[in-house]
């Protein structure tokens, strides 16, 4: 858009203050782009180099890594099983999320569609809140709180699995929380309103229709809680108990794939089998977030 | 847009300014040892109210966190609890080594076991996982729960080859730090782990002797009690002169004679035996009224 107020002619010639504006703006954002992309093109590349020298220059077996629950890196390649972190990885993220959901899907429609403007401004603010606290204080809460709890009720040390899930339940609620709102508040009023008068209750609607239209967000909300439940490393490290074993029960101590490189990566030294191993964990926790991004694609992709 | 410019290049000029200004500072940054933290920090303290404009920072970790950051030159000062030899990857010979103490290392239990005495097997089995009630070692009818302290742990390490040499420790839960077993140990019911002498002193848990032999510091400079080890202040082997300075100073009088044993340490002058770091103990120098044989 060129300025025509502009009388002079040498001022014609040149370039305006607009255009020139908009060249630099254009610059500005071209490079910011570029920047992250080499910047996350380089991040893969090293954590996908790093987290290959355990398996090229080590020799690890990779069904060892993925099979085998003896994890004992310092003693040498057969000791390099991560299964057990693995299996933990998942249990506490499936278990936490399974636990959230009703409640995540109850507030959403709780605030969506059965209270007043008011409340529910105040609800979201008590969600944002929950979403905005750091890590370590959830984890600083399970270990005074919800570790003594299930010391005194199941035995034992109190440290572990149980005590995982319900730190990363917290944790994940408001995610999935304020997704789900989100979603049911993207379902187009006409749904509602046709459904209202063709006779169906506020309950029926709900249930046959808002929450139908909603399923692929809420899905997505789901995911995007499992993939904050999968990579939460402080506050597990700090509940868990931190043994590489495989979960016999819920009270039973354990370490997740993001707990063990929280509390052994600067135990390592740099390029040694030991550290070489941790990377691998490294590169199966990016791995698997890009497995939960392509997922959340997937189910967007069905939603048009 | 001159304005933005101009504020953006402040902003990257503050940032050089800043970041130059934090390099200036005399600072040592100390790693590694929960178990030496306590001395370090006291030291620093002292250290930093004498010579002013020299900033000591301590941080915890682990003694395999302060080797690999030190070999790695990530921080001036590693200490550890362990020899540098005694760790896979670590190359020792790239590292100087300054024993600035030495720490005894005893096992605790939760109060309520009913056991104060226990044999070396019988703590053997335990940490093998052969013996799993407190009462097959003469205590209450208790499951024992095991805490280990975590891999890179000079204190565990240090345990493991005095009490447990070629055995295979069962996998228990892991803690992070010395505060953090004594704390768990205290507070559950069946619990044993190990932990250094000065953060067992108080009545939080029950100290357990081994073969009769008490955990005290005179049977540990006497080599009584075996589980101890050295701390060890480890550096380039050419260090900056503030690092060596501060070394001096962790070697020099009012540290070893004054400090070290008001915090519960035993300054290295005081031993009668000297260990290398294959784990053999030689006999230097004798008390003045035990006769050692």
């Amino acid at each position: 858009m060129s300025d025509k107020k502009h009388t002079h002619t040498h001022q014609l010639q040149q370039a305006s203050r607009e255009t020139r504006h908009e060249w630099y703006g254009k610059t500005i954002t071209l490079a910011s782009v570029v920047g992250i992309i080499i910047l996350v093109v380089a991040i893969i590349y090293f954590i996908g180099q790093r987290g290959l020298a355990a398996f090229t220059t080590d020799h690890v077996k990779v069904t060892d890594f993925l099979f085998s629950a003896d994890w004992n890196p310092l003693d040498g390649k057969q000791y390099v099983g991560a299964a057990a972190m693995i299996v933990t990885s998942f249990l506490v993220m499936i278990l936490a999320t399974l636990l959230a959901v009703p409640f995540a899907l109850a507030l959403g429609i709780f605030m969506t569609e059965f209270t007043k403007k008011r409340l529910t401004k105040y609800l979201q603010i008590m969600i944002e809140l929950l979403a905005g606290i750091p890590s370590v204080v959830y984890g600083f809460l399970g270990v005074t709180i919800i570790v003594p709890a299930i010391r005194t009720i199941f035995g034992g040390a109190g440290f572990g699995i149980l005590a995982g899930i319900l730190v990363l339940f917290v944790m994940v609620l408001p995610t999935i929380t304020s997704l789900t709102i989100d979603a049911l508040k993207g379902v187009p009023a006409q749904y509602r309103q046709a459904s209202l008068a063709l006779g169906a209750t506020w309950w029926q609607t709900t249930s046959k229709v808002i929450l139908r239209a909603a399923t692929p967000g809420i899905l997505t909300a789901i995911i995007f809680g499992m993939a904050r439940a999968f990579g939460e490393a402080l506050a597990v490290q700090m509940v868990i108990g931190n043994a590489v074993l495989m979960p016999h029960n819920l009270i039973s101590p354990a370490a997740t794939l993001t707990s063990q490189l929280t509390s052994q990566l600067g135990n390592t030294v740099n390029g040694t089998l030991a550290n070489n191993a941790l990377w691998s964990l490294a590169l199966f926790l990016l791995l698997m977030s890009l497995a939960f991004n392509l997922v959340v694609r997937i189910i967007g992709k069905r939603k048009g | 847009m001159r304005g933005k410019l101009k504020f953006i290049i402040g902003i990257l000029l503050a940032i050089t300014v800043l970041t130059g200004c934090s390099r200036k500072t005399d600072k040592v940054t100390i790693v590694g040892s929960s178990a030496m933290q306590l001395l370090a920090e006291q030291a620093g303290n002292d250290y930093r109210l004498q010579h002013k404009g020299v900033n000591i920072t301590v941080q915890g970790g682990g003694s395999g966190t302060g080797l690999s950051q030190v070999q790695e030159r990530a921080v001036a000062i590693g200490t550890s609890d362990i020899f540098a030899e005694q760790k896979k990857g670590i190359n020792a010979a790239q590292l100087q080594d300054h024993k600035i103490a030495v720490i005894g290392i005893t096992p605790i239990a939760n109060k309520e076991v009913g056991v104060k005495n226990i044999t070396r097997t019988n703590l053997q089995k335990i940490f093998t996982g052969k013996i799993t009630n407190w009462k097959q070692v003469g205590g209450h009818d208790l499951p024992i729960t095991v805490i280990n302290r975590s891999k890179g742990s000079g204190t565990r390490t240090s345990f493991e080859s005095v009490i447990l040499p070629g055995l295979v420790p069962i996998k228990a839960q892991e803690q992070d730090s010395n505060g953090a077993v004594k704390k768990i140990v205290a507070s559950t019911p069946g619990a044993i782990s190990y932990i250094a002498f000065p953060y067992a002193e108080g009545n939080a848990v029950q100290k357990l002797a081994i073969d009769g032999i008490a955990p005290t510091n005179t049977n540990v400079k006497q080599n009584k009690w075996k589980l101890w080890s050295y701390e060890h202040m480890y550096t380039q082997k050419h260090p900056q002169a503030r690092t060596q300075a501060f070394i001096n100073y962790m070697q020099g009088t009012h540290v070893q004679r004054d400090l070290i044993p008001k915090l519960g340490y035993i300054s290295v002058h005081d031993m009668e035996y000297e260990r290398d770091a294959q784990g053999n103990d030689k006999l230097v120098r004798k008390g003045g009224k035990q006769d050692v044989g």
